[in-house]
């Protein structure tokens, strides 16, 4: 068997329509990510339902009431809920073929991304430092794990986002490179979506 | 702390002669296995071929080979336990002291369900499925490599905790707080965790893969009705993969948080809820046994409509009852526990839900024997199992109803019934079914039939072993034996225990007999020898293909007209016929990635279960840096190019040159 090199073979190139059966196509990988995000949605779903059960067993420690402060978790919020739209900005450029843009979105998106998990860990510490680890109870065990796997995940769309930013700026927007990113923007629009829930379950019903 | 953590030469049971001389003989085994490769020279061609191969048929076949060495450890947990009771009886204390004997059961559930049954089913389904819609590979290659040795890895945690550490002594379950750190404070939970986790994320990513790839690579004109049945039952199957494997998950890593660093999920103190725990584990496990049992109807209506030479009754209800059953098998969780005591109202639900199940099953039932009907059944093998499920299912599912009704429960629940029932079910649906699929497309996925002598002993001693063995345990039930008793003294149950152990025996021999089976047919290969591709009349696709399939399985994708597709193309007269040129075929090449990335996550997992923290790291970087290298590396495909199509396509035409074979 002989390889041929799509950039030596036009014909073969990975742009030809009618390739039915083409292993790395785009819209593939962008469903199969989809489907992907529906079973990371059901991990959230079983921490929920754990914090649901849990959330009422303080074992004599803090309530949510005593714990959250609204007007910061509202900022920590809105940076998110901005990077979302800053993302939605850096892919409108990406599909324009702007790569300079693409570069500025998404390293505005990085910031924000970043000020939220700052911050978080800034709440984390805090709980911790005041002797409200997860340690103590039950509902500090189940709000630690909820809020701590989304933050573990906007830690990894972080990471993946500087690698990507890494690509953008060297290669290009490459077909390739389009689908990683369009990706990772279902995956931080997702994460906004999981977010809103977390706000809503955990704080403002926790704080009311 | 030590640089090994808690790892010291204590762990291994050097005391233990029964652990020390199973270690022997597999070491052994590996050592005469590994002499002999070298010998024949076999290094080269093993990572080459197969082990870095993410061609779906090889590693269909690898996912099949994993199944049937860990159903032989399996099995020896089992007739050890049978033994064991047949001689712990009258307060006789038996041969396996309580320590051993408990993580002899933990380990034989796990290994049955996880590293048994589950690698079974994916293996066929690896080896079928693409074949069935007329696709080149699944929807990822690369990924379906990782999902293989990511079982493998949670495989080899799970034999290694024979030899360093121990295992489990919780019951396959695991529930807390038994499982948690205050009453088990070994490494065998930790082993039980991590086995889970790593081979529940391969599970994990094998839906995800073959939900894509039905939904988006089936052969032009196949609409989602069209697929064949086997196919459409692997579909709910994974998408029941899909909804519940990030349960197992969540579960696993809260227990993990738990254990490691003190969070209160689970425990008796600082609120923690158990029962949390074992709602969770159960809305995972029972979609679970779908998962098992739903690819083993599709293999019995395959088998059926073949060997009758008919059309399958009833394509469309065979379909939406797969569909019913997935979703009732979302809503019946809590029947595992029905004695938690949630109100009555609670139990009602669950309790009518799980009876439910039994009417889209029994439309499944009637619509085998519908296509019987009339029929003319050839019985081969594979028809014998699926005759000898009809009846041992239905027998399973009945005393499946009669559990679900929550005042029965309470008096049954956990007792010998239970496990009767449960046995009954998963050997007489699942296992059945995977033998007789093992059996059906055998020649497909290798190129030689069976030998059907020692094919219909084999079936014979499982069917007589099973309804020896598991029938006492109906009756052991209602005298009152629960499960995991280690000795026992009731001599009213002896005769019972007795009959049980010979039952176990007698499966033995079908175990046996299938080993001499697969020798028997290796010498007699050139007589058993597929020529043709299409040995029993087939009516899906795969059949169209030459045994072994051509490595790009169709020089052409095929278009499909029909649900039987190539009985269709048969009867037009359009199989086997040559495309004027071949285009060149677009093939993704084998990588060292996936299993590279799984020793990384193994060793992780590893270092995990014995607190060697900086081993942990490296492993985990090291799967991490390779999975990035694997991302950015273009050298990822090739061309198959017409000349060598053309040559291999003509010899799979020539073999046929008698027209189409009966």
């Amino acid at each position: 068997m002989t390889a041929v090199p799509s950039s030596l073979n036009p014909e073969l190139s990975h742009a030809h329509g009618d390739d039915h059966e083409h292993h790395a196509h785009p819209s593939n990988n962008v469903f199969g990510f989809w489907l992907y995000l529906m079973t990371d949605c059901l991990l959230f779903a079983s921490f929920f339902a754990t914090y649901a059960v849990l959330y009422m067993n303080t074992a004599g420690g803090v309530s949510g009431k005593d714990i959250f402060e609204l007007d910061y978790v509202g900022i920590e919020t809105a940076a998110l809920l901005l990077s979302s739209i800053t993302f939605g900005f850096a892919m409108i450029s990406a599909h324009a073929k702007k790569q300079k843009a693409v570069l500025a979105w998404l390293a505005v998106t990085f910031v924000f991304g970043a000020v939220f998990i700052g911050m978080e860990i800034n709440e984390f510490h805090h709980l911790i430092a005041e002797g409200n680890g997860p340690q103590r109870s039950a509902f500090l065990t189940s709000f630690f794990s909820l809020v701590g796997l989304h933050g573990m995940h906007v830690t990894a769309g972080l990471i993946w986002m500087t690698t990507l930013i890494i690509e953008v700026a060297r290669k290009g927007l490459g077909d390739k490179t389009v689908t990683r990113l369009s990706c990772l923007s279902l995956f931080w629009h997702f994460l906004d979506v999981v977010w809103i829930c977390v706000f809503t379950v955990v704080y403002l019903m926790g704080a009311m | 702390m030590s640089l090994f953590g808690k790892l010291t030469w204590d762990a291994v049971p050097f005391h233990v002669p029964i652990v020390m001389g199973t270690l022997a003989v597999v070491g052994l085994i590996g050592l005469v296995i590994a002499v002999l490769m070298t010998k024949h020279n076999k290094w080269g061609v093993f990572w080459r071929d197969w082990v870095t191969s993410i061609d779906h048929k090889r590693l269909g076949i690898m996912y099949i080979v994993l199944a049937l060495v860990m159903l032989l450890r399996g099995f020896a947990d089992a007739i050890m336990m049978r033994t064991q009771l047949a001689v712990a009886t009258s307060g006789a204390e038996g041969y396996l002291p309580p320590e051993h004997y408990d993580q002899i059961f933990t380990a034989h559930g796990v290994i049955m369900i996880i590293f048994m049954a589950m690698p079974f089913m994916i293996g066929l389904m690896n080896i079928v499925l693409p074949l069935q819609i007329g696709a080149r590979d699944v929807a990822f290659p690369f990924m379906n490599n990782l999902s293989f040795w990511l079982t493998t890895g949670g495989a080899i945690l799970i034999n290694l905790s024979l030899g360093v550490g121990e295992f489990a002594k919780t019951g396959w379950v695991a529930y807390p707080p038994l499982s948690e750190l205050g009453y088990s404070p070994g490494v065998g939970v930790d082993y039980y965790i991590w086995a889970l986790q790593i081979s529940g994320l391969g599970t994990l990513l094998t839906g995800v893969n073959f939900l894509a790839t039905v939904f988006k690579m089936r052969a032009p004109g196949m609409k989602l009705m069209d697929m064949p049945v086997f196919t459409w039952a692997c579909t709910w199957a994974n998408i029941l993969i899909a909804a519940s494997f990030p349960i197992l998950t969540a579960v696993l890593a809260m227990l993990t948080l738990d254990r490691y660093l003190g969070f209160h999920f689970f425990t008796n103190e600082a609120g923690g809820n158990a029962m949390m725990y074992i709602n969770l584990f159960w809305a995972w496990g029972h979609p679970e046994v779908y998962i098992l049992i739903l690819p083993a109807f599709g293999i019995f209506s395959e088998v059926i409509s073949t060997f009758t030479g008919k059309r399958l009754f009833g394509y469309k209800s065979m379909i939406y009852a797969s569909g019913a059953i997935s979703i009732l098998g979302f809503i019946v969780w809590l029947h595992h526990f029905f004695t938690m005591g949630s109100s009555a109202n609670v139990n009602a639900f669950f309790g009518v839900m799980t009876m439910v199940i039994a009417v889209p099953t029994g439309v499944k039932l009637f619509n085998w024997l519908f296509t019987m009907y009339r029929g003319r059944l050839h019985l081969t093998p594979p028809v014998l199992w699926t005759l000898g499920f009809m009846v041992t299912f239905t027998i399973g599912g009945m005393t499946g109803v009669l559990l679900a009704i929550p005042g029965a429960d309470f008096v049954l629940h956990n007792s010998l019934f239970l496990i009767a029932h449960f046995h009954n079910t998963i050997i007489g649906g699942a296992v059945f079914g995977y033998m007789a699929g093992f059996a059906y497309w055998f020649p497909k996925a290798v190129g030689f039939k069976l030998d059907e002598r020692w094919g219909k002993a084999s079936f014979w001693c499982w069917l007589v072993g099973f309804f020896v063995a598991f029938m006492p345990l109906y009756v052991l039930g209602f005298m009152g034996m629960t499960r995991r008793l280690n000795h026992t003294d009731n001599p009213d149950w002896n005769m019972w225990l007795y009959i049980a152990c010979g039952g176990a025996v007698i499966v033995m021999f079908g175990i046996l007999s299938q080993i001499i089976q697969l020798i028997v047919s290796y010498k007699n290969r050139e007589a058993l020898d597929d020529t043709t591709g299409d040995p029993w009349n087939g009516h899906t696709l795969e059949w169209s293909t030459a045994s072994p399939p051509q490595y790009y399985n169709f020089a052409e994708i095929p278009t499909v007209h029909d649900i039987d597709a190539w009985t269709d193309m048969k009867e037009k007269g359009q199989a086997y016929k040559k495309p004027e040129v071949y285009a060149p075929i677009h093939m993704p090449k084998n990588t060292s990635a996936g299993v590279l990335m799984s020793a990384g996550f193994t060793t992780f997992c590893f270092a995990m279960i014995w607190h060697i923290w900086w081993l942990a790291a490296a492993g985990f970087l090291f799967g991490i840096v390779v999975f990035f290298k694997r991302c950015y590396t273009s050298d990822v495909d090739y061309y198959v190019m017409p000349a060598e199509i053309e040559e291999i396509e003509q010899a799979h035409i020539d073999s046929n040159k008698g027209g189409i074979n009966a």
